[in-house]
């Protein structure tokens, strides 16, 4: 049984998965039948809860785990045709940020968005030239020679965007990147990730379980609930008409506390809720 | 009986220079061959970057044989293959060679839990811009864990200078041999007292080079 795939938005489609199923050794079935589409351009969200599967859902994006059955296609190219070899150049094409930041401790700033340009093979005075233009993108312009425990955690998480868009990438994968953050910062780095959409055209696929993630940055949103995707579609119909509970209740928890009122300007919603007095930025 | 200062003290001198070749000749040796056996028991280990079930075993075990045995033993057991290998069983070279093969498996065990404890979502960060596992493990895995590495070589250098007296006493050179030929079997205590000295010396020497080194890759 193939569940509907979800239209991808505005592009080619650029991640596919159809009919994607995960299940770990000991029989814990964590994607259980996704089949989904990300358009060129488009900041897609999945939210759920914890266990819900997103990590997976995410990883299986970038062949970091397998799928059981069902395949992965980026840009157009079957994961599960290449080795894990053959997957090395198709990741170097797809970035990806985490809730932890994952840098490099024992490297500066610099180092950290160094590594995957040496990866890349570019030579030491093109890698440097192309790392500090990705640290002045991400407004770390002078912080290249600190480390990371040097730093606050909005711009650990700007060092993390900057190590994974450096190579210039098509996609970029979101997991929980703003999870560990207090609301100023979340929405100091959701406007630059809204940036990196805009300004770059990369296609993001992001994972939360914020609500209000969604609502400030994403044009589709998919719910997950233990391992099946129970609704999808444009953020503001889902926000408007959540037909399934689950997504009804986390479309509550984003309007709970303060009723959102303001007009959905360009692409995405402009401030409100709690987040938004934190200092979200509006979109343009 | 006493000892003749005039000649003891470049003997002392002399035996301290042993004691410090042999240990560093074998820290050297046993580096190397504890980071490969270390990086390559970490790396098989189930869920490791390049998982292989046999290699892992036939490594854990070999540790796991030579570890327990107490070094006196090592070398009577190993003499064999250091006359083999060396050509001699006694002297400085002789006794390098038992200490090595015991450093590098301690090396070896060292190293592996060092790298377990570098944090699983630096070596994902590394897989998802598509480094392979050497690259992982030597541009990720090893400069991570080299505040704590550097730590873990330095217990190991204190107890290389303890194996070098233990070598010493049969027949290994250096302070140890000292000790035994003046100290013990002439009963000297003054003897005693000044490789006893020495030896502290070495030691905190040893130690006080690791912690300011590892404090330099650490920051802190
Ligand atoms: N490597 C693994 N081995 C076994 N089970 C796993 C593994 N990774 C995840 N799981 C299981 O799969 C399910 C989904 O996990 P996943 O991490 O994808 O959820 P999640 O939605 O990202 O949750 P969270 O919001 O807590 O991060 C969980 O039940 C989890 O226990
Ligand atoms: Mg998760």
């Amino acid at each position: 049984m193939t569940a509907p795939a979800t239209p991808g938005g505005p592009g080619q489609p650029v991640i596919e998965l159809r009919d994607v199923r995960k299940e770990f050794p000991g029989g814990a079935m964590a994607v259980d039948g996704v089949s989904l589409t990300v358009g060129a351009g488009t900041v897609f969200g999945v939210v759920g809860h914890s266990g819900a599967g997103k990590s997976t859902l995410l990883r299986l994006v970038n062949g970091l785990e397998e799928p059981t059955s069902g395949s992965v296609l980026v840009d157009g190219q079957d994961l599960s045709a290449l080795g894990e070899r053959g997957l090395r150049p198709v990741r170097r094409e797809i970035g990806m940020v985490f809730q932890q930041f994952n840098l490099f401790r024992s490297r500066t700033v610099l180092g950290n968005v160094l590594y995957p340009l040496r990866l890349a093979g570019l030579d030491r005075a093109a890698a440097r030239a192309r790392a500090e233009e990705t640290l002045d993108f991400v407004g770390l312009s002078g912080h290249g020679g600190r480390y990371p425990e040097q730093l606050s955690g909005g711009q650990r998480q700007r060092v993390g965007i900057a190590r994974a868009l450096t190579t210039r990438p098509k996609v970029l994968l979101c997991d929980e990147a703003t999870s560990a953050l207090d609301p100023q910062t979340t929405g100091e780095v959701l406007a630059l990730l809204r940036r990196v959409n805009r300004e770059l055209g990369v296609t993001i696929l992001l994972i939360t379980h914020e609500m209000e993630v969604v609502r400030g940055l994403c044009d589709r949103v998919a719910v997950m609930e233990e391992g099946k995707v129970v609704e999808s579609g444009e953020v503001y119909e889902v926000f408007a008409r959540p037909r399934h509970a689950t997504t009804a209740a986390f479309v509550r928890s984003a309007l709970h506390s303060a009723p959102c009122t303001a007009p959905r300007t360009g692409r995405c919603w402009s401030g409100c809720g709690p987040a938004t007095r934190g200092g979200w930025s509006p979109c343009r | 009986m006493r000892a003749d200062w005039s000649t003891f003290w470049p003997k002392v001198l002399d035996a301290t220079g042993e004691t410090v070749y042999m240990v560093l000749i074998t820290l050297a040796l046993s580096t190397v061959g504890g980071l490969s056996v270390g990086l390559a028991l970490y790396a098989t280990r189930k869920g490791g970057v390049l998982p292989n079930r046999a290699v892992h075993a036939v490594l854990g075990t070999f540790i796991n044989v030579i570890r327990p045995v107490p070094f006196i033993i090592a070398i009577v057991a190993l003499a064999p293959v250091t006359r083999a290998v060396v050509g001699t069983m006694i002297g400085t070279d002789a006794a390098v060679f038992p200490m090595t093969v015991v450093a590098t498996f301690g090396i070896a065990r060292i190293v592996e839990s060092n790298l377990l404890s570098v944090e699983p979502g630096v070596i994902e960060a590394a897989r998802s811009m598509g480094a392979g596992p050497l690259r992982i493990l030597l541009t990720v895995l090893v400069p991570e864990a080299l505040g704590p590495l550097v730590l873990g070589l330095t217990f190991m250098l204190v107890a290389l200078i303890d194996f070098s007296a233990v070598a010493g006493t049969v027949g290994g050179g250096g302070v140890g041999n000292l000790a035994m030929t003046y100290g013990y079997l002439r009963f000297d205590t003054s003897v005693m007292v000044v490789t006893v000295l020495v030896l502290i010396a070495l030691v905190q020497s040893a130690q006080f080079l690791g912690n300011l080194l590892s404090r330099r890759i650490l920051r802190r």
